[in-house]
């Protein structure tokens, strides 16, 4: 095959470089709730009449489980916008929230097997 | 900041709601260039239109030119797609289609480091455009495989002539696909989880 071969990479020239981009996400400067693209999120509660637009409906949206993702997509909201306004949710008990099963140090193999199950009824 | 009436809000159509049980969700990320599919086999396995995620990055240029006490900053957004697949009533998958460009990869942390591992989908007329991408994950430790999207007017390689083109290890499955098919699709995302499950046995 005559097209260029890969080169493996030695470091990582950014994490030593000084000048590297300071990358900001966001408009909000306070703590946030650590969430997930795929933590799943529950209403705990109806909006109430004070409570802000935006968080009305995702209490709405959130009456059956949702993951941060699909609320971002759902309210046409950026990602960091949306972590912002769980947070609160959190804070006040309205939603309840669930951390994704992430990747282990050494793979889970029951959990491996219940998605391999899972694809195989597609 | 423009929102719109919560009355004009569509959430998820009715039969895409999950039942109260969903509470588990693990994720899968599909990376490559532009254009070699990753939107397109996220659609075919996912029980949901594809949803799109967004995120605004601003950069401030720290240090690098002489207008000093001068802030330069831009702003960019970028998109990423998404799809679902329901695996059991407590357990789902997320597939998260992301764009091959590096520096968007900081939007999201812990899009990597939390997925259970990446597919990347490669476009043989440009094998080239996959190599940084491929060098991000090992240097991250993702576990991934590589799918060959195979479009009918690209050249054909044998496997070994691929792995050795992108100096891959032995043990990453190399296969090819079409990702317009749903079959084809989920028999990737089988690949890599049957891979996972090879390296939590101990290697003897």
């Amino acid at each position: 095959m005559s097209a260029p071969r890969r080169e493996r990479r030695k470091a990582d020239p950014e994490l030593s470089d000084p000048e590297r981009l300071y990358v900001i996400t966001g408009d909000n400067d306070g703590e946030r709730a650590a969430l997930d693209l795929v933590t799943m999120v529950v209403s705990q509660a109806d909006p109430s009449p004070t409570v802000q637009p935006e968080q009305a409906a995702i209490l709405r949206l959130c009456r059956a489980p949702l993951s941060v993702a699909e609320i971002s997509a759902y309210l046409s909201l950026p990602f960091s916008v949306v972590t912002s306004l769980l947070t609160e949710l959190l804070a006040t008990e309205l939603i309840e929230s669930r951390a994704p099963i992430v990747r282990a140090a050494l793979p889970d193999r029951s959990l491996l097997e219940a998605v391999m199950h899972g694809l195989q009824k597609l | 900041m423009d929102f719109r009436s919560s009355d004009t809000i569509t959430g998820p159509r009715s039969e895409d709601v999950l039942p109260t049980t969903a509470t588990a969700a693990v994720k899968v990320v599909i990376v490559g260039g532009f254009g070699v599919g990753k939107t397109t086999m996220v659609g075919s396995v996912s029980e949901i239109r594809p949803l799109t995620t967004e995120e605004t990055m601003t950069q401030a240029g720290v240090g690098v030119d002489d207008n000093v006490g001068v802030e330069s900053k831009t702003a960019t957004t970028v998109a990423m797609d998404f799809g679902r697949i329901s695996l059991s009533d407590e357990l789902i998958l997320y597939l998260f289609g992301t764009p091959g460009q590096e520096r968007f990869w900081f939007l999201w942390n812990g899009l990597f480091e939390g997925a259970l591992g990446a597919v990347v989908l490669i476009d043989t007329r440009r094998l080239q455009v996959s190599f940084d991408v491929i060098g991000r994950l090992e240097e991250r430790g993702v576990p991934f495989v590589v799918a060959v999207n195979t479009f009918p007017d690209a050249p054909h390689h044998p496997v070994e002539a691929l792995r050795n083109a992108l100096d891959l290890p032995d043990e990453v499955p190399i296969i090819d696909c079409d990702a317009r098919l749903r079959a084809s699709s989920r028999d990737v995302l089988l690949t890599l989880m049957r891979y996972l499950h090879s390296l939590a046995v101990p290697l003897g």
